[in-house]
């Protein structure tokens, strides 16, 4: 399923004297299957504009089309459409109410009125994916889990409802590397094995680096910039100028090329610059 | 979704009677209820109007806001309207109707009566759009402090009043935000009959009293942290100073209540 936006625009408290313009003319396509991030500095618009994408927020003015059709359209039933569109809140372990894990997942499949071997099938995949043995925690309380555990067992809330489009708002903020590198292992593995469309909001360069196919960089309610992070890295200058920064991997390689290292100017991956500078030191030509 | 509520909602615009002080915004509005009640001729309730009207136009509020503050009150304002056209006896009819009959003294006390509650309404929104909650509840803590003598805990209510406000709209945006997330996963808040609405609200209470715990938690923690012990002792950051502009509201507030208590009594 393809997911296009154009010219959303939207603007919080309209007609107030606290009007505020958080999305201001945001065009774009998402493709089936791509891996798309969102980066932006704080207050950019990177959540209000994900909460558009399943229909919690009505654009001010735009349309969001989801398979050609418009998402706010009278006909549309978006409560259908938001089992399709999987969303994952900032902080979702907030969300969590139910008294066991298992029956907090399956609160989605639940709503979709599905019978209850299929929920029960569905609750131990999405527990599956997200690494959480089944046998071990599916009868404890959410809330005696830590904190990682907690984000995990959100996440596999959305994943049980088997949506075709998977966002999620910042999930790897406030934990430690461990968890953080366990959350995007997960994503990898559901991309490889269900082919799933993500869009990604992150902070992190590094996150981006390892797993994005396209980055959508937002400056104060706009779209600063949209291509491949190879693109989009390449021009420090430009994230520099929207209070971002470039991977470490491109950090680094810049500094060497300032040295005078015949380095090729667009790498932004660890394991590329390892490469290239193995084969420097080597082979005496870089890649 | 739940930014509609304006009654009790501050409106931060810089205006003389923004910077007035907080104490005496108290009194007056408390004086302005008494004029209300003091009222019983035209003439009283159009000085009444008059002045609610040059309040909000020096408080740079848009009256159509005072206005929007009545909303919740419709029904009631109707109920008073309507009970009192009906039920007060009067000599003078002007209309007579089956069962119903209409009498001039009826007509005027049902206008009187809403007009009334209007403005007391309009009165009290105007302390708070222009009275931020944090120096409002100074304010109460100031004006109730004589009471500490006889151990009125005036300090410890109006912080709790202070932290009470704050919270609500933190409370509020986390609501939205649980109760969006929720929606993301599929709940429905809207329809189903009285029991299944009131079931559909735990996937929202759960969470939200979770974090409040959590909340009043850290807060705790955090104020202790940095040695908060209770009032004893305690200065303040910002002192309140009487001006010279709040002796001249205290004039205004005066001569308004003058002028209502001489119309009523050389025009009736």
């Amino acid at each position: 399923m393809s997911i296009e936006v154009r010219h959303l625009t939207h603007a919080y408290a309209k007609g107030t004297a606290l009007q505020t313009v958080a999305l201001d003319d945001i065009s774009f396509t998402v493709r089936e299957g791509e891996f798309v991030g969102i980066v932006g500095h704080t207050g950019s618009g990177k959540s209000t504009l994900v909460q558009h994408l399943n229909g919690l927020l009505k654009p001010t003015s735009g349309q969001v089309l989801v398979d050609g059709e418009d998402l706010n359209g009278e006909k549309v039933d978006r409560r259908a459409l938001r089992r399709r569109i999987g969303l994952v809140f900032q902080y979702p372990e907030y969300q969590l109410f139910e008294e066991t894990v298992a029956r907090d997942i399956a609160f989605g499949p639940k709503n979709m009125g599905l019978p209850a071997d299929e929920i029960d099938r569905r609750v131990r995949r999405a527990m599956e994916s997200v690494h959480l043995d089944y046998a071990k925690y599916a009868e404890s309380s959410p809330f005696e889990l830590s904190g990682g555990q907690m984000r995990r067992v959100a996440i596999a809330g959305v994943l049980a409802m088997e949506p075709e489009v998977l966002i999620l708002d910042e999930p790897t903020a406030g934990l430690d590397p461990r968890g953080r590198d366990r959350i995007l292992t997960m994503l990898e593995e559901l991309r490889a094995r269900d082919h799933t469309t993500v869009l990604m909001v992150s902070h992190s360069m590094e996150d981006m680096a390892r797993l994005a196919d396209r980055l959508l960089v937002m400056s104060e309610g706009r779209l600063a910039a949209d291509g491949t992070p190879r693109e989009i890295f390449g021009r420090p200058e430009l994230m520099r100028s929207v209070g971002l920064d470039v991977p470490e991997a491109a950090r680094l390689c810049a500094a060497l090329r300032q040295r005078g290292y015949d380095l090729p100017p667009d790498l932004y991956r660890m394991e590329e610059l390892r490469g290239c500078l193995l084969r420097l030191w080597k082979e005496g030509n870089a890649c | 979704m739940l930014s509609d509520i304006t009654m009790g909602q501050y409106f931060p615009v810089d205006s003389p009677i923004h910077r007035l002080d907080p104490r005496v915004k108290l009194i007056l509005t408390l004086a302005f209820i008494v004029a209300v009640f003091l009222a019983h001729t035209a003439a009283g309730y159009v000085l009444l109007f008059g002045f609610i009207f040059l309040v909000s136009r020096l408080a740079r509020i848009p009256f159509g806001m005072l206005l929007k503050g009545l909303r919740p009150l419709r029904l009631i304002l109707i109920l008073t309207f309507l009970l009192n056209l009906f039920f007060t006896p009067g000599e003078t009819v002007l209309l007579h109707f089956w069962v119903i009959t209409l009498t001039r003294e009826a007509l005027r006390q049902a206008a009187f009566y809403s007009l009334r509650l209007v403005f007391l309404v309009m009165g009290t929104s105007l302390l708070t759009l222009t009275t931020s909650p944090v120096s409002l509840s100074d304010a109460l803590e100031l004006l109730f402090s004589p009471l500490k003598k006889i151990h009125f805990p005036a300090h410890e209510l109006a912080m709790m009043m202070t932290i009470a406000l704050r919270f609500i709209p933190t409370l509020l945006d986390e609501t939205d935000k649980i109760m969006k997330a929720q929606m993301a996963r599929g709940a429905d808040f809207e329809s189903g009959n009285l029991v299944r609405r009131a079931r559909s609200m735990v996937p929202l209470l759960v969470p939200l009293f979770v974090s409040a715990f959590r909340r009043a938690g850290d807060l705790a923690m955090a104020m202790e942290s940095r040695c908060y012990h209770g009032g004893e002792g305690r200065t303040r950051f910002r002192v309140l100073r009487l001006t010279r502009a709040d002796g001249l509201a205290l004039a205004v507030m005066a001569a308004l209540i003058g002028l209502i208590v001489l119309e009523g009594i050389f025009l009736t």
